[in-house]
């Protein structure tokens, strides 16, 4: 089912959490909304979902115009931070629930049939039983998804899904989470603030900001080509340079740059960690160490440049440096926004 | 025993159940050992006389009737005060409270001038045939004026701390209004209302000062229970009193050690394997 938000619009008493949103999201793809808290990501989903009203535009589902169609009609599946388990029932039970209320009646062994289905799908079998408080977060986090599932929703909607797991569950889930889709193909919309977690696993990526869309596109695009010093920023970890641009080249504290049809001026200097290099010998950024820190991939050193600016880049596992170590930090690609 | 990192606990138990033993257990004990003096069919023959069991009566089924009553206004009225905030929510919450504060005998003697035949309402419900004062259903809304905020009190922040994304889930799976009430809400506050039950239960068991000036206190008809052991008190018959007072105890003890057994069962689903 392909979803389109249109001019949407909300606001919570004085606050605008979403300002004028429009959106496309294809049948069967598997979208992430990206942005810091604030940034109105939630609030998106909730709309869509029907758990808030829109103030002003509309949210369509296929032709339909879906926005004022409350929640329990809209036919969707949403998955919560928490879990939203209910408590007081079992596994099996949370998830045969929508089947259970629905309109359409279901025979009680087709309903028991579909379940242990689910806890196949979910990889839970045999945990039918147990209460929701017997079993690990990254299980309930699958129950939940097997409730929504349950219902044969035309969109499936997760709010933060794996935001309270350990990175190892998490790590898992996402990749299981992808299986699932591919196996189903249903339309998927998922709200993260974890960069990683959303390139690993969506189609596309929405990055907001205030509540507005900043950019969209696929995580290469978005990786590649970051519109934003805000998108280069919060996709990773960057260092920053003041730089000024003079006849198509950006100098920066001793290195310079080529940028094409950028007007002369004031700038700034965006590089990667893993874009910046470390040398004994000129021509560089002149800079000290003062500190390096031992990963099991290779070696982050941190450094000041001669400027007073911060550097932060990673060297291969072999190389000796200390802090203390004066040399020249050398850049091999960086971006360039005019401020 | 286990070593506790916790500070305090064998002096903190100490002090505790001394003080229960002291102001609980003692004067239960006492009550226990005077009705014993009497012996088996003295005992019996005063717990089981007519008189006796007409107050039984009429103070269990009042009971039951105030308590079953409660649960729903309480529920309803728990549910108002936790969803909805309107103009005056603080005073009427703090409302919930006022037959805890207020002297029983002095809501007693307010309820009687409004219920009597020339009262506010008495004389209303007395065109429609109905009377209240001095009869059970006048014992009944005593009972349940005084025991009405356990059950609010109970519920109210269980209702508080329901996890509103709880029914947005199942609201999103489908659910009617009433289904997810029925299927999700009541059952998680299945036990704060049975401890709200027992309680205010227990508490229209030993009422005494809001009723005695409602009931007409009618032997036979509208005596409750505590105003007989009264009366025997008047007539220095301790142990006919104690005797008494016991089948109250025990009424009490049996109905809480129910429900406790009930809540925890209630409550399975909070134990972790």
């Amino acid at each position: 089912m392909k979803i389109r938000l249109d001019h949407v619009v909300k606001t919570f008493e004085t606050f605008r959490a979403v300002k004028d949103v429009s959106l496309e999201i294809e049948s069967g793809e598997l979208v992430a909304l990206l942005g810091p808290s604030g940034s109105g990501k939630t609030t998106i989903l909730r709309m869509v979902a029907g758990l808030e009203y829109a103030d002003q535009g509309h949210i369509y589902f296929g032709d339909q115009d879906a926005t004022d169609i409350p929640v329990r009609d809209r036919g969707v599946g949403f998955v919560f931070q928490h879990y939203a388990l209910f408590p007081h029932m079992t596994v099996a039970e949370n998830i045969a629930f929508g089947m259970k209320v629905s309109k359409v009646k279901r025979e009680k062994a087709a309903i028991d049939v579909r379940v242990l289905d689910l806890l196949r799908l979910v990889r839970l079998e045999g945990l039918g039983d147990r209460f929701p408080a017997q079993i690990s977060g990254g299980q309930r986090q699958r129950v939940a998804l097997a409730r929504a599932l349950a219902v044969d929703p035309k969109v499936l909607l997760l709010d933060e899904p794996f935001g309270a797991l350990d990175a190892n569950v998490r790590r898992d889930l996402r990749r299981w989470l992808r299986e699932i889709h591919s196996e189903l193909g249903i339309t998927t919309l998922f709200v993260t603030h974890d960069q990683e977690e959303a390139l690993d696993l969506a189609d596309r990526v929405v990055i907001l900001k205030d509540g507005q869309i900043v950019q969209q596109g696929t995580p290469e695009e978005v990786c590649r080509d970051p519109k934003t010093s805000f998108v280069m920023k919060f996709l990773g970890d960057a260092n920053v340079l003041a730089a000024e641009v003079r006849d198509g080249k950006a100098y920066a504290s001793g290195a310079a740059i080529e940028v094409s049809g950028m007007a002369d001026g004031k700038a700034e200097l965006y590089a990667r960690p893993a874009d910046l290099d470390w040398s004994l010998q000129g021509p560089g950024i002149p800079a000290s160490i003062t500190r390096v820190l031992d990963r099991a991939d290779g070696r982050r050193v941190l450094a000041t440049a001669e400027t007073g600016e911060h550097l932060e880049f990673d060297v291969e596992p072999e190389r000796l440096v200390k802090a203390g170590d004066g040399g020249f930090v050398t850049l091999r690609r960086a971006k360039v926004f005019a401020v | 025993m286990r070593r506790n990192v916790l500070p305090g606990l064998p002096l903190s138990l100490g002090v505790t159940l001394f003080y229960v033993g002291l102001i609980v257990v003692l004067p239960l004990a006492a009550l226990v050992f005077k009705a014993a003096s009497l012996g088996p069919e003295d005992y019996w023959r005063i717990v089981s006389s007519s008189r006796a069991l007409a107050s039984y009566r009429v103070t269990v089924l009042s009971a039951l009737g105030a308590t079953v009553f409660n649960l729903f206004f309480g529920l309803a009225l728990a549910w108002v005060l936790t969803r909805y905030r309107f103009p005056g929510w603080r005073i009427v919450d703090a409302m919930v409270d006022l037959p805890f504060a207020l002297p029983t005998a002095v809501a007693g003697i307010a309820l009687t001038a409004l219920f009597t035949t020339n009262g506010w309402f008495g004389s209303i419900l007395g065109d429609l045939g109905i009377k209240v004062a001095y009869t059970p259903l006048g014992i009944m809304i005593a009972m349940c004026f005084t025991s009405l905020p356990f059950i609010v009190r109970t519920v109210q922040p269980v209702l508080e701390d329901l996890d509103p994304a709880l029914e947005e889930a199942a609201q999103s799976l489908g659910g009617s209004d009433w289904a997810i009430f029925r299927k999700v809400i009541l059952p998680l506050l299945t036990p704060a209302l049975l401890a709200g039950v027992s309680l205010s239960f227990a508490r229209a068991l030993g009422e005494f000062g809001a009723i005695i000036f409602i009931a007409g206190n009618q032997p036979m008809s509208t005596e409750i229970t505590a105003l007989l052991i009264f009366i025997r008190l008047e007539e220095y018959d301790y142990q006919a009193a104690a005797a008494i007072a016991s089948v109250l105890l025990l009424t009490a003890f049996f109905m809480l050690a129910l429900t406790n057994w009930m809540q925890s069962r209630a409550l399975r689903y909070t134990v972790r394997s």
